[in-house]
């Protein structure tokens, strides 16, 4: 029997095209803009909206949207004030974990649930989600195609975008919330704790690889889409964990992106 | 017409009046070089002409409409310019990003916009850096591609905020040159904030000096002179020229020296205060 033949990996394959791709695009906006530990931040909070659904008997993927979309948009909301609170934020973050595991411990089946939504757990993926997550990724993709230009303005030269009559915090609350939606998908194949190796990995390579917006879009989401993909087979042939291999193909990739090029002669 | 006229403005931040029933007019077509010290208010003035700062008293007009944020005809190249600093894009996508950007949509350009992007490029001498990435450029090159967003959407008033600071002398005089080039080339209204006159005595029209709540404008003959400044001051302000180069002098200091001491080092670094330094 062929890989694809089994039910769950053809799950796990539909789930991971769709997140793969969301995720790189949003992710490239999210590395523009010097915002991915906010990313970071708002994936840790989806643990607590997570494990809170569990606790009262609701879809786990249900209060991981509420919350991380929340989030996003009060961080957005809090603007500037946010802007270099690092601490504050990180606070927040080991507070999230905190909470999430005061909730899983009221909870039974305690460690394949953190287990799960800690590191991800593609392949076990049902038909349900895959259509939550395709619903999910069309509402990112799609809020942030009417807002992509305005969103790049104030990202590349926000004093100029201001006084064009941009609104920076209402773009940057829009955004942060979209970054929300995108993290509630990622953690579905790479769990809360690694969805920078599918948001953060492969549009950082892309910036570093690329001098163009729309080549750099394309090159993030096939980066992030490729990774999944072989993370996914790899996972299949050697039995380690999916999550395991993305973030290694995510790290390897930048690295190698990363080493020192030969600088031009001008 | 006149391009901006502030009739009896105060302008406050944060409760702390920074300019004080202010009145002044200023012609189309005129270079204005915007000075004062630290703090007098030149970025609130731009800010102010931009829309971004409501005046708490008093009428900012521009271009004949009141100021209000988004007005197309007003070009501004902000202070803060770290935007940017480490991409990989190039410079061209940094100034493309510009185009429309205030709409809603993809980013995506229109041929007849591309066009746009690479006349004003051309225009400002920066059509070969803006293959480059945005992290290769030098300073002079940044603020080429900087002045080049201004410039998108056919401004008629250019509002120019500290485009020399941290340039040496050499990329100082290269910035005038360009801003008075476009200028001549597109009839623009150009204001032009700095913290010394001098580099720029060739191009202005007018010197408009700000400090102590209050404004001078005027030519320059007119209003650097011991009198006016020292009423903008506050304190006793002596002029002295030598070799068509002015010193504004408190004492035995070089007062547009001083205010600006923290961008340039200490004053053993300069010799002694007063002599005009080189930014090595």
């Amino acid at each position: 029997m062929t890989m694809l033949e089994y039910d769950f990996m053809q799950n796990a394959f539909a789930a991971a095209t769709i997140v793969a791709t969301v995720s790189g695009i949003v992710g490239y906006f999210l590395v523009l803009r010097g915002q991915t530990f906010a990313g970071h931040a708002l994936a840790h909070v989806g643990f607590t909206g997570a494990t809170g659904a569990v606790l009262i008997g609701v879809a786990p993927l249900c209060g991981l949207v509420i919350l991380t979309v929340a989030a996003g948009i009060g961080m957005g909301a809090m603007g500037e004030r946010l802007a270099h609170r690092d601490v504050a934020i990180g606070i927040v973050l080991a507070l999230s974990l905190g909470l999430g595991l005061l909730f899983l411990h009221f909870f039974t089946a305690y460690a394949t649930q953190a287990t799960a939504l800690l590191f991800g757990n593609v392949l076990a993926v049902d038909v349900g989600t895959v259509w939550t997550l395709l619903g999910l990724g069309i509402g990112s993709v799609g809020v942030l195609a009417v807002i992509s230009r305005p969103l790049l303005f104030s990202s590349l030269q926000p004093e100029l975008a201001e006084a064009k009559g941009v609104s920076l915090r209402l773009y940057s609350l829009l955004f942060l919330a979209v970054v929300g939606l995108t993290v509630a998908g990622c953690v579905q194949i790479v769990g809360v704790l690694l969805v920078f190796s599918l948001m953060v990995g492969p549009a950082a390579t892309a910036l570093r690889m690329t001098t163009a917006v729309g080549t750099g879009l394309l090159l993030s989401a096939a980066l992030a889409l490729l990774e999944a993909w072989a993370g996914i087979t790899l996972a299949f042939y050697t039995d380690w964990p999916a999550s395991f291999w993305i973030t290694a193909l995510s790290a390897g990739v930048y690295f190698l992106a990363a080493l020192p090029r030969p600088r031009r002669t001008r | 017409m006149n391009a901006i006229e502030f009739n009896d403005v105060t302008l406050s931040l944060a409760g702390h009046e920074v300019l004080a029933n202010v009145s002044l007019q200023i012609e189309t077509g005129e270079f204005i070089g915007v000075l004062g010290p630290n703090g007098s208010g030149k970025t609130t003035l731009m800010r102010a002409i931009l829309g971004l700062v409501p005046a708490s008293r008093g009428e900012v007009r521009v271009i004949g409409r009141r100021a209000a944020r988004g007005n197309p005809l007003v070009g501004y190249m902000p202070q803060v310019r770290s935007a940017g600093g480490q991409l990989r894009l190039s410079g061209w996508e940094f100034v493309a990003g510009v185009v429309n950007g205030h709409r809603l949509g993809l980013p995506f350009l229109s041929k007849a916009a591309r066009a746009e992007v690479d006349r004003i490029l051309e225009l400002v001498n920066a059509s070969e850096l803006a293959r480059r990435p945005l992290a290769e450029t030098s300073g002079g090159e940044r603020q080429r591609l900087l002045l080049a967003q201004a410039l998108i959407g056919r401004p008629q008033l250019l509002l120019l905020d500290e485009p020399l600071a941290n340039l040496d002398p050499h990329f100082q005089g290269e910035v005038i040159a360009l801003a008075t080039s476009v200028q001549a080339e597109l009839g623009l209204t150009i204001l032009f904030s700095a913290h010394e006159l001098n580099p720029l005595l060739g191009a202005v029209d007018r010197v408009l000096y700000l400090g102590n709540g209050q404004a001078a404008l005027g030519a320059v003959g007119e209003v650097i002179t011991g009198p006016v400044l020292s009423r903008l001051y506050g304190a006793e302000i002596e002029v002295v020229r030598v070799k068509g180069r002015i010193f504004v002098m408190a004492g035995s200091h070089d007062v547009e020296h001083d205010t600006h001491r923290h961008d340039h080092g200490t004053p053993e670094m300069r010799g002694f205060a007063g002599l005009p330094h080189d930014h090595a």
